[in-house]
């Protein structure tokens, strides 16, 4: 008992006062990319020909952040010049196309539906479902509910039991042997439902694209609400979208 | 082992000089090396440029490597009736290529897919349909007897699989457990054609994410053979120290799962916070929580200079101290204790016939650590670490673990005390492979023995690239954990392993 306290005292308070204070991560943290415009387009070619995500769109000059990885080789391709990587972990959307950034992406809080807010925003419970997830998106999920985090003090919760939930948060690429699994959860979860996809992979099958053996895109099975970039996507990337949209 | 040819881990090989035996010389050869002393770390078929389809093996035996091959005919005699280690690498031949091995005794799809020389299915699945297929388990038959069925979804946020249990009144008599639903077809997409080499590392750093590092370690040092890449030794240090912060964030992690699973919740709090600020410590050097776009061909892409020794070295001296008051906590509970003991043991015997790996493998007694027997990187310069408790119990695997974690700690400390600027490498480099050639590399990855291996052809073309995750030796090692126990121990048992679904399933 004695140790119990000791350890107590000794680890102290330690959860974040976010959202009241900002959260800065450290500058090595790639987050929105930044696409300058006034760059040279044969850098901009290479940097699109060399992107193993196939990611840039040389002729719109954007990125898909539901493709990339941010593994941040086009920046350092481009020596800067061609895309930056900030380390605004800022990137839930609530559409796809949204998601072709040139550095900017529209409020998230303001494209939510009312209605969700209303249902939602008091009291979300989430069921989990990995679709071929690598377990670094469910990790970084799993997170929200260590102490630094503490989801919970805000309403937000992940339930065993799909009747239990409000909607679905998905991650990976939708394997096709998941598919029949991932179906019979959504059906199970009581209407009205919202659907998140998490991570590059569920929203377009991230580094498995062009697989066989997987559906490579949520939204093309099932109608999708929120959209949560990265791979995986910060603990504070989902934090600051679950807020914004159900808030 | 006198047919088979002498091997280094990460060593190029002409393809040439691989001996292609007899498949019976070859059979009695593996069976003599394996029965007794040696592990299969590769066992897989390719297609040679002729169509004609092949088996490699590499064994290790002590701290020795060897490799040789045959042709594989449709129908083969099975080599698991004989050793058990075959078992699960004979299954999934059949599945990839359709060659049946005859009297293997439990011979069932691994990962339900269709093969790929378009042969009769040996399991007789129709891959129209959606899995489970045609599967039928292994059931224990009489009045008392109730089956328990869980997944592939689970309670919680996890990876999806499925757990057959035959179940008398609370104990556990078999468990089956079957993968497969995280098939996303690694192999085929890291063998593609006319595809940049360039894209494969951000590929095989999502094999499983949570060995994000030891899967890149492997696969870029198999290109760097090919290649014949030199990797600066600060670059060496750096992805040495980013492997050991990968292995304690998921045994920190662990132990705090452990710890709720047996309902003392101060640990499971404490080491849920800490697992963090080791995931930080891989965002410091690598931009991203799991360390994903440091490790590329040729060295590291992000400079490691002294601001990011300063942060990894200052929070390691910070979070020691709490790190081991709370692993002191956790093991002298004797509420921890009376779960931990006598529960899911998978004797030395047992562990040595599967051939399991790792931690798993050095809590049963099986000492193999592939950082000692076949260093890379930079840890032929470390101190072995060494495991005071190995029965094989839940205690054991997380009391090894404990251990694992003050060692990696002390580990990552002396290999900061070196101060060597680690330069980057210029990406995207492109790499010309050696053709006709043959590589296998090795790592301890935090689960254990992770390895590639690639063979290319007469143009320098990957014509098979294998990936084995430690997961593919120890699932079978969680199952028989279960033996005899009752199944509320189950979660208990499986947190003890934390076992990769993806990586199993590839």
């Amino acid at each position: 008992m004695l140790k119990v306290i000791k350890n107590r005292w000794k680890q102290g308070y330690r959860t974040t006062k976010y959202p009241k204070e900002e959260i800065n991560l450290y500058s090595r943290f790639r987050g929105l990319p930044t696409v300058h415009q006034d760059c040279d387009k044969k850098l901009v070619r290479e940097c699109a020909e060399a992107c193993p995500q196939q990611a840039i769109d040389i002729d719109k000059m954007v990125i898909d952040i539901g493709r990339c990885t941010f593994c941040g080789q086009c920046e350092i391709q481009s020596q800067g010049k061609f895309v930056t990587f900030s380390n605004n972990f800022e990137l839930g959307t609530s559409s796809r196309d949204a998601l072709f950034t040139s550095g900017s992406l529209p409020a998230l809080a303001e494209h939510s539906k009312q209605h969700f807010k209303n249902l939602f925003g008091r009291s979300l419970q989430l069921r989990q479902i990995s679709a071929g997830g690598c377990n670094s998106c469910e990790a970084d999920t799993n997170v929200l509910n260590t102490p630094f985090f503490d989801l919970q003090r805000f309403g937000i919760d992940f339930v065993a039991s799909p009747r239990h939930a409000d909607g679905i948060h998905v991650t990976g690429p939708i394997s096709n042997n998941m598919k029949a699994a991932l179906f019979s959860t959504y059906e199970a979860v009581p209407a009205p439902k919202v659907v998140i996809a998490s991570g590059c992979c569920s929203i377009s099958g991230g580094p498995f694209w062009g697989s066989k053996d997987i559906v490579g895109d949520l939204n093309r099975l099932i109608p999708v609400d929120l959209y949560i970039p990265g791979c995986p996507p910060h603990p504070m990337t989902t934090l600051h979208a679950l807020l914004q949209f159900f808030k | 082992m006198d047919n088979f040819l002498h091997i280094q881990n990460g060593q190029v090989v002409s393809r040439a000089d691989i001996p292609d035996l007899d498949f019976s010389i070859f059979q009695e050869a593996v069976l003599n090396a394996t029965r007794h002393s040696g592990f299969v770390v590769q066992f897989f078929a390719y297609t040679d440029e002729q169509s004609i389809l092949k088996l490699i093996t590499v064994i290790r035996a002590g701290l020795d490597l060897y490799t040789a091959g045959c042709s594989l005919a449709d129908e083969y005699p099975s080599l698991t009736p004989e050793c058990e280690k075959f078992h699960m690498f004979e299954r999934e031949i059949a599945e990839q290529f359709g060659a049946h091995p005859k009297n293997h005794p439990w011979l069932k799809m691994v990962r339900y897919h269709e093969n790929c020389r378009g042969k009769k299915d040996v399991f007789g699945n129709d891959y129209s349909h959606d899995i489970p297929g045609n599967y039928p388990y292994f059931t224990v038959d009489g009045d008392a007897i109730h089956e328990v069925a869980v997944g592939p979804v689970h309670a919680g946020i996890i990876e999806p699989g499925h757990f057959r249990f035959q179940c008398a009144g609370e104990e556990v008599l078999s468990l089956e457990i079957q993968l497969g639903y995280q098939h996303r077809g690694v192999e085929k997409l890291l063998e593609q054609a006319e595809q940049p080499l360039t894209r494969l590392p951000t590929i095989v750093e999502s094999i499983a994410g949570d060995t994000a590092i030891g899967h890149s370690l492997c696969h870029s040092q198999a290109i760097e053979a090919l290649a014949g890449l030199k990797v600066n030794d600060g670059a060496k240090v750096v992805r040495t120290i980013a492997l050991e912060l990968e292995r304690i964030s998921n045994h920190v992690g662990d132990l705090g799962a452990l710890s709720g699973d047996v309902a003392f919740n101060p640990p499971l709090n404490y080491f849920g916070r800490i697992r963090g600020e080791f995931l930080n410590m891989l965002l410091t050097l690598a931009g991203n929580r799991f360390g994903k776009g440091l490790v590329r061909p040729g060295g590291i892409v992000f400079p490691v200079l002294e601001e990011q020794r300063r942060i990894v070295r200052d929070k390691v001296a910070e979070e020691t101290p709490g790190i081991a008051d709370v692993c002191d906590l956790l093991f002298s509970a004797h509420t921890v204790l009376a779960r931990f003991e006598h529960t899911g043991t998978v004797p030395r015997n047992t562990a040595e016939k599967l051939g399991l790996v790792g931690f798993a493998g050095r809590a049963s007694g099986l000492s193999y650590d592939a950082r000692i027997t076949f260093p890379t990187e930079a840890y032929a310069q470390l101190e072995a670490n060494k495991n005071k408790r190995t029965v094989g119990d839940v205690y054991s695997r997380a009391n090894v673990r404990r251990e694992e974690i003050m060692h990696s700690l002390q580990s990552i400390t002396d290999l900061l005390r070196q101060d060597i600027d680690a330069a980057p490498i210029a990406v995207p480099a492109y790499h010309t492979l050696a053709p006709d050639s043959f590589v296998v590399t090795i790592n301890e990855a935090w689960r254990g023995e992770v390895s590639h291996c690639m063979l290319t052809d007469k143009n320098g073309s990957i014509l098979r690239y294998k990936v084995k995750d430690p997961s593919f030796h120890n699932w079978t090692g969680l199952a028989m954990s279960l033996r005899n126990q009752g199944i509320s121990d189950f979660p208990l048992c499986n947190k003890s392993f934390n076992l990769s679904y993806c990586g199993f399933d590839l």
